[in-house]
């Protein structure tokens, strides 16, 4: 197992959390941390992994944080 | 919108207006009008706040009219601050008042010929001008509240404050919002100096008895509205994100993505970004029984906007726009929401740039006048530009300024302008923006962010050279565009991923006009655009070293990327090379 942060923003945050550890299987990808804490793919507009953009096919490492936007936009 | 209304403050005995066909400004709105009447009317070597220039504030093609998120004025002169042509634009009432009454722009020229100030009132019969001698030196909200007791609340007004009287260089132009605050500015640009150049304190315009503008064929207009309204509220940014969180929604994403500028842009995270993101403005403004879901002016869909209360329940301000918190808060290490919102308030008073104010600020925070994160002291500064005291006339003058007067390089200027944001090394696609376009460093000019970090529009690596410069070229054709339609930006996130809503905006613009504009059509007008506008620019004596970011960042990494940017010079030439 590997523990990544999880950090939600807007209203992703809405009925869950906005950061947490979680425990993952080794070799898990950004669709796996997200079904884990119920964020479907199509809510998930923007994810960064260590301040990156990355997709959903990502696979994680031990201490990585992930951070799932919904489509946000401003300026 | 077939009368330009000419006000001479050169006239004896003060100002005089003459109304006249709009001639050869016919189907021009907003940018276009604005930057193109500059262009042909103003000498390029002018000095700014001199008789030669003009102050042009001209409604979009569809202001005034039925069509949501219609309300947006362009102001247009040579900026002092730059030295080149340029274009502010604003939300609140203003434009759509001022299109109901006919007019597709107002011009102040001429050279003041005393040292008085002027009211100038325009309603359905016409225009008043009398002395504002009773209104010299009142910030923008006294001033409002003396015009609400004399005109009711139902008027729209253009004011200065004391930093337009100043002629500070990043002195901006209020526009009232629905609820008449002057809360809405053309802030960049010292626009503000200009107006107070010509000793006009403020425009009251009062549109009782004046009908909505109609259109040429109003059964396909409505249909084109109601696809139009429908496009923006089904598109998760215009109809979701926006609406709930305001534009400060941002300060997440960018810290996340390491673009944040931070003290004076030496990191691109901020540590406090959670305490002033807009998910936690948000929270409060609701707590403190203020508004976190608004619209600036009449027919907006989007409802972008906020009302920020103070910790007593009391009017602070508006919800302090993402570039506003950024500016007076991350920038200068400031992580205080109710700090950022009294300086906004203190901006929006004195008639001031937020972007620029909190860039000299951090600015004179790096050459060690005060701290980073020194809240108190950031307020005592903004207030010293209030008094017009010596130190304040410096800051007022903006960051390229200050940091000159303090010996400092690092000023995040282009063009004399601050930028805004987002740092260009972290997300480059903005840096071509800030670099090229006309206006001096902008973000709204060509907002590279939504395809570089939003993915909105496709995606663009933001970490790479790479396709920046077709990504900018496309945004600032695009935008110049969009600008002359008195459309507020943000309709651009609809636009870009629904090509059904793009196409209801072309219909809007054709059935209100007669016409048959097709997409290539626009292109066309944003090019026109932005070709009078660099042709102004050269006429003014910029070259293309000026399409430059300062050599810092081409020199510093920044963290948590240790990017530079790396955008070549080269590359950076072909923008408008189309």
């Amino acid at each position: 197992m590997m523990t990544i942060t999880i950090k939600l923003f807007a209203s992703l945050r809405q009925g869950r959390f906005e950061s947490e550890s979680r425990a993952l299987a080794e070799g898990s990808s950004v669709l796996d941390a997200l079904e884990l804490v119920g964020v479907s793919a199509a809510e998930a507009a923007v994810l960064f992994v260590n301040s990156r953009h990355a997709g959903p096919k990502h696979i994680l490492a031990e201490g990585d944080s992930l951070a799932v936007f919904p489509p946000v936009g401003g300026g | 919108m077939d009368t330009i209304l000419r006000i001479n403050v050169a006239a004896n005995g003060g100002p005089k207006a003459k109304a006249e066909p709009v001639g050869a400004y016919a189907g021009m709105g907003g940018r276009a009008l604005t930057s193109h009447m500059i262009a042909r009317e103003v000498p390029p070597l002018c000095h700014a706040l001199g008789p030669e220039n003009k102050i042009v504030i001209a409604p979009g093609l569809l202001s005034g009219t039925a069509a949501g998120q219609s309300g947006r004025l362009s102001i247009g002169c040579k900026s002092p601050l730059t030295g080149g042509i340029k274009e502010a634009n604003a939300g609140g009432q203003a434009a759509q008042v001022l299109a109901r009454l006919g007019y597709a722009a107002v011009v102040l020229e001429g050279e003041a010929a005393d040292d008085q100030l002027y009211l100038v009132y325009i309603n359905k019969d016409g225009v008043k001008i009398e002395s504002a001698a009773a209104y010299k030196g009142l910030g923008n909200y006294e001033l409002i509240d003396r015009i609400k007791e004399r005109f009711g609340d139902k008027v729209a007004c253009i004011s200065i404050g004391p930093a337009g009287e100043y002629r500070m260089a990043a002195a901006s132009i209020a526009c009232t919002d629905m609820e008449m605050h002057p809360t809405r500015h053309a802030g960049r640009g010292g626009v503000g100096a200009v107006m107070g150049s010509k000793g006009i304190k403020v425009i009251v315009i009062d549109d009782a008895g004046a009908a909505m503008r109609q259109p040429k064929d109003p059964e396909k207009f409505k249909a084109a509205n109601k696809a139009w309204v429908e496009g923006l509220k089904k598109h998760p940014v215009t109809g979701g994100g926006l609406p709930a969180y305001g534009t400060n929604v941002l300060t997440n994403i960018i810290n996340e993505a390491g673009g944040f500028p931070t003290n004076n842009f030496k990191t691109g995270q901020f540590k406090g970004a959670s305490k002033i993101s807009g998910e936690s403005f948000a929270a409060t403004m609701t707590e403190r029984g203020g508004q976190a879901t608004h619209g600036c002016h009449r027919g907006c869909v989007i409802q972008c906007s906020g009302i920020y209360n103070d910790k007593n329940g009391k009017f602070l301000t508006k919800q302090p726009e993402y570039e506003t918190v950024w500016a007076h808060g991350a920038n200068c290490g400031i992580d205080d929401m109710d700090t950022i919102a009294m300086l906004d308030r203190l901006d929006d008073d004195y008639g001031l740039d937020t972007i620029e104010m909190g860039a000299t600020v951090a600015v004179a925070m790096d050459a060690g006048l005060l701290k980073f994160g020194d809240a108190a002291g950031a307020i005592d500064l903004i207030k010293e530009v209030g008094k017009g005291s010596p130190l304040g006339r410096i800051i007022g003058n903006g960051a390229a300024l200050t940091a000159k007067a303090f010996g400092l390089e690092r000023a995040p200027v282009v063009k004399g302008q601050a930028m805004p944001a987002y740092d260009p090394r972290a997300i480059m696609g903005i840096g071509v923006t800030y670099a090229t376009s006309p206006m001096g460093a902008d973000h709204t000019a060509g907002y590279a962010i939504a395809t570089n970090i939003l993915k909105v529009g496709g995606f663009v690596d933001p970490l790479k050279p790479e396709g920046q410069i077709e990504l900018s070229r496309n945004l600032q054709i695009a935008t110049a565009a969009i600008d002359a339609t008195g459309m507020c930006l943000f309709i651009a996130f609809a636009v870009l991923d629904q090509p059904e809503t793009f196409q209801a905006l072309l219909d809007l613009l054709n059935s209100f006009h007669g016409l048959s504009l097709t997409g290539d059509d626009v292109t066309a007008l944003g090019k026109s655009i932005l070709t009078a506008e660099r042709d102004f620019n050269k006429a003014a004596g910029f070259t293309k070293e000026m399409d430059r970011l300062p050599s810092y960042f081409k020199r510093e990494a920044l963290d948590p990327h240790k990017v530079t940017f790396t955008v070549s010079d080269e590359e950076l030439d072909q923008v408008f090379n189309w």
